[in-house]
């Protein structure tokens, strides 16, 4: 029992040793640290079982995941945080210097970061009608029809498929003014000179378009499962009232879908706010940043100008208002939805 | 012959109206097939064009034009340079190597790390200073909303630090953390359906906790384990944002090998088909052959 304890302080103070390392003993880097880490980690869940008994059994369930969770997040984000108020670019000699709230101010003055935001607001306002789409094929799926399985398989494939295969399969091929079938399309339908990334309303459409149709799978199958948990006796029940299948729709299965509803949606709303790849390999932001996410403009800021201070700043600012937001945004779904249960 | 029974006037109204249903609902289903294929299928298609084919825009094979191997050989993957020497294909099966790695071990490492979080979770009270069991799942499940931008700047330094940057470990510890929150999620639905009394039968019969949990609940979940392995998978292999920022040479991942040739190679359309379609294939055999399993793992989440 003594034995364990014995052990975890042991290696506890290894991991303290190796701190210390990087002065004096020369390491060539950290890892030394890392491993102590682990082997901290299942000291603490072998002392658990040990001292505790049946208790740290349970305990050591969790704990991993836990003690996982916390190295990869906790800690890089409190990094994160004090890298976030140095001017530290990655090309530069000079290295890291702190330079207290120039970063904010920098940022409150950057055109283009308020831009990706704006362009945030309107890609996730696009996710409403993803969402009626994705509503109307679920309820098709639904309903009496023949080769389910193959439309099923059919429909799931575009959410398999990766974002940046998409993004050259649709974005760059397909799309290509020239000689892409969908410009050949554009062009029989009356349009004479298709140019899909050239004006930034048809861009930023276009990368709706395309990271619709990756997504919509995913929320119209969520939404299958909820009309498939419906108990078939509502809609006879209904069907004897006499409601016809438009009023049935809104009166018994739209309610009845709503708890699905929200979730499909707060979740459709967090893949969204991470959305980048596409943009990243089809337009990289332009016509003048109109299809900038921030993902993708912070990832610019990375890659093209190593402004690895600035651009930590940014993504934490961003982080604090997805916080917000969603905060506000699962409140409210809650108060919504509470009365009609 | 006579008739008996004839359709009365609403009868055939009602009749037209049925059928007109049927044709609009057929009709909305293959349209919408329609769109989820066609971008497959050109890309599958295009990988056998030669350059007069794709500036045409011949669409069917045999018919509009005949196909080649052209884009199969720039990649080695050809009948007639499949035996040769290839520095392209040694590059490709490098990188899929990776993709495969990476994503084989990480959804591993979240299934393994997940279900034993998620069952801890379902079945006993934690508290962990003022953190009780509800809290500490929000903790895991609130992973999700982070960005990964957010994440990627501190880990391109930390990795440096680590000398973790560009190998496949940081990849996987990167990816596993991606994905824990999803399969803790779908693992803790699964268990929750699980009764108790199955493990409380086991306990008097004399297994302990992990006893319990290995030989009776483990089978039991096992279908719910391999949705969320499925989906871990789609997930990792797609993923392109941290694998562009944290590798370079090594530990490159296919999607940025695809991402890389997208500039080099810009107008080489029956390459880049070859390899974008080399890609996706394992994605699209997977959903084919799996599909049941991708759908059980997204609606767990859906349906209380």
């Amino acid at each position: 029992m003594w034995g364990a304890f014995g052990l975890l302080m042991l290696v506890a103070l290894l991991q303290a040793l190796d701190a210390a390392d990087r002065i004096d003993m020369g390491f060539t880097s950290w890892r030394p640290t890392l491993y102590a880490y682990a082997t901290w980690g299942a000291g603490l869940c072998w002392g658990q079982i040990i001292l505790k008994g049946e208790q740290g059994k349970r305990l050591v369930f969790v704990l991993p995941a836990a003690l996982f969770t916390v190295a990869m997040v906790i800690f890089p984000l409190i990094f994160g945080l004090t890298i976030a108020f140095t001017d530290w670019n990655l090309a530069s000699i000079s290295g890291r210097k702190f330079n207290g709230l120039d970063n904010v101010r920098q940022m409150w003055a950057d055109p283009f970061y308020w831009n990706a935001l704006l362009n945030m607001v309107w890609y996730t306002l696009a996710i409403l009608v993803e969402y009626a789409i994705a509503f109307g094929l679920a309820l098709l799926l639904n309903s009496q029809i023949r080769a389910r399985k193959f439309f099923r398989v059919a429909f799931l494939l575009p959410l398999m498929l990766s974002p940046v295969a998409v993004s050259w399969m649709i974005g760059k091929s397909m799309l290509e003014p020239r000689f892409g079938p969908l410009a050949r399309l554009a062009r029989e339908l009356g349009w004479d000179n298709p140019s899909f990334f050239g004006s930034p309303e048809i861009a930023r459409f276009m990368i709706m378009a395309m990271d619709a149709w990756t997504f919509i799978p995913f929320m119209m199958i969520m939404i299958l499962a909820g009309l498939q948990a419906i108990p078939k006796e509502l809609h006879e029940a209904a069907k004897v009232d006499g409601a016809s299948p438009w009023k049935s729709f809104w009166e018994v299965t739209f309610p009845l879908m709503l708890p699905v509803s929200i979730t499909a949606i707060l979740i459709r709303i967090i893949f969204k706010l991470k959305l980048a790849d596409i943009i990243i390999n089809v337009t990289s932001g332009g016509p003048g940043g109109a299809t900038d996410s921030v993902t993708s403009f912070i990832f610019r800021e990375y890659r093209d100008r190593s402004n690895v201070g600035y651009g930590t700043l940014l993504a934490m600012v961003y982080l604090v208002l997805i916080v917000i937001a969603m905060t506000i945004l699962m409140k409210a779904a809650d108060r919504w939805m509470r009365p009609r249960y | 012959m006579t008739q008996i029974f004839h359709d009365s006037e609403a009868d055939r109204s009602f009749r037209a109206k049925w059928w007109l249903g049927r044709g609009a609902t057929y009709g909305v289903l293959i349209l919408w097939a329609l769109i989820c294929l066609f971008p497959i299928y050109w890309t599958i298609t295009t990988s056998f064009k030669m350059a007069p084919d794709v500036m045409r825009g011949n669409m069917v094979p045999w018919v509009d034009y005949t196909p080649k191997w052209l884009g199969w050989r720039s990649l080695g993957l050809s009948p007639d340079t499949i035996g040769a020497e290839s520095t392209v294909r040694a590059e490709f099966l490098k990188r899929f190597l990776n993709s495969t790695i990476v994503a084989l071990s990480a959804s591993t490492l979240a299934v393994v790390l997940g279900s034993l979080a998620a069952y801890g979770l379902s079945r006993f009270s934690y508290r962990f200073g003022p953190m009780r069991n509800n809290d500490i799942s929000f903790f895991f499940l609130s992973q999700l909303i982070l960005p990964p931008v957010v994440l990627a700047l501190p880990f391109l330094v930390l990795y440096k630090e680590l000398a973790l940057l560009d190998t496949r470990i940081g990849l996987i510890l990167l990816y596993t953390l991606t994905v824990l929150p999803i399969v803790i999620w779908i693992m803790r639905d699964q268990f929750a359906s699980i009764p108790t009394e199955l493990e409380e039968a086991a306990l008097v019969d004399g297994l302990g906790i992990w006893g319990a949990f290995l030989t009776i609940i483990l089978p039991i979940a096992l279908p719910g384990m391999v949705a969320a392995f499925i989906l871990s998978l789609v997930l990792t292999w797609n993923e392109y944002f941290f694998a562009a920022l944290l590798t370079s040479t090594n530990a490159v991942t296919l999607p940025v090998m695809v991402a890389s040739q997208t500039g080099s190679q810009g107008i080489n359309w029956w390459a880049m088909a070859a390899l974008s379609f080399a890609a996706i294939l394992p994605l699209i055999v997977i959903a084919i052959a799996l599909e049941r399993y991708i759908i059980k793992g997204m609606a767990a989440g859906a349906v209380k």
